[in-house]
């Protein structure tokens, strides 16, 4: 019951952010609407106990994005440019959409039913050996990196994949060797 | 942002204890919440705190980009190398089995190996990513492409 007051005060405010973020044309404003959406996400995958979910979703999706845009910013104009087209192809799109993912949720096992399909495929013998066998007491870790290692590394070398894709546009545009010293000591625009 | 005297000094109390923090995240992943990818996010994150306040300037005379961009793929590395290693062992590919004669510390050192392999390619990805987003240059940009 009281997961439940919580999971609702918290779909609430993630609402509430979600319509101001509609309506604002400020985009300074918008970035830290959007990192507080992240926040309250974070907190609801702690009242689900999945604490790492949780941990990741507050240090990218609350920090690391919101600093992200905040950089990029500054080469946007700061007013958003209002657009009084008619906008009925994309609210029909996402009413589908929302409508299509709503009965998908509807064929989902309730949360926390122990009869869930996904509860008695592999889950009971990681949860059995985890502790047992391995002694790591967070059965996500083992999961994460042992049992699931190779979708792990999978993982690392997309984030590596998309590091490089990303320095080689911002870099190779701007033809900037990567130096330790600032080829320019002229010029410092980051001490504004 | 360095001659505000309370952002200096917030940020040069914080900055030792979110890396104390990162590390915990990291290597006590095992036995609490966390792992490479979080750890990665906080060590990051405390560089960049340090680069927004004293400057883009000093944080790459900190980390040198060159520096991170390496890291970047060596972390990559590190997690494929443990592979490796087990794969040499006599064992399959990333099956920690056989990194130790006994099978469960095995596991704990592969799986200590493979999450700093993790933090370290997320950490300095992300610092890359922000340097480059933060030294981003349009003016350089509009000239290349004129060019």
């Amino acid at each position: 019951m009281a997961a439940m007051l919580i999971d609702l005060t918290l779909v609430g405010f993630m609402l509430a952010i979600a319509v101001m973020i509609m309506f604002s044309h400020r985009l300074f404003a918008i970035i830290v609407m959007s990192g507080a959406y992240s926040l309250i996400s974070a907190a609801m995958f702690v009242n689900l106990d999945a604490v790492d979910v949780a941990f990741t979703e507050a240090a990218v999706g609350a920090g690391f994005s919101t600093v992200l845009f905040l950089a990029a910013m500054a080469w946007l104009p700061a007013e958003e440019k209002r657009d009084k087209a008619l906008v009925v192809l994309p609210l029909l799109i996402c009413m589908v959409v929302g409508a299509l993912l709503l009965w998908g949720v509807m064929a989902l096992p309730p949360l926390g039913d122990p009869s869930a399909v996904v509860h008695h495929h592999v889950a009971p013998r990681y949860l059995a050996e985890s502790y047992d066998k391995l002694h790591i007491p967070n059965v996500v870790t083992t999961v994460l990196a042992s049992y699931r290692g190779f979708d792990t590394l999978g993982e690392t070398i997309v984030i590596f994949t998309a590091g490089i894709g990303v320095l080689l546009i911002l870099i190779g545009a701007t033809g900037r060797q990567p130096s330790p010293i600032p080829h320019d000591d002229t010029e410092d625009t980051d001490e504004k | 942002m360095k001659n505000n005297p309370v952002l200096r000094v917030c940020s040069k109390v914080l900055f030792a204890p979110i890396i104390l923090y990162g590390l915990y995240v990291q290597f006590h992943g095992d036995y609490g919440p966390g792992g490479g990818f979080q750890a990665g996010v906080i060590i990051a994150a405390a560089f960049i705190l340090y680069g927004m306040i004293f400057s883009l300037k000093n944080l790459k005379k900190v980390t040198p980009p060159s520096v991170v961009h390496a890291l970047m793929g060596i972390g990559a590395l590190i997690y494929g190398g443990v592979g490796v290693v087990a794969f040499l062992n006599g064992g399959e590919y990333l099956n920690y089995n056989y990194l130790a004669a006994d099978y469960a510390k095995g596991q704990h050192w592969g799986i200590i190996l493979v999450e700093f392999g993790v933090g370290l390619t997320v950490a300095s990805t992300i610092l890359g990513l922000f340097m480059a987003f933060a030294g981003f240059e349009f003016s350089d940009y509009k000239q290349r492409k004129r060019r």
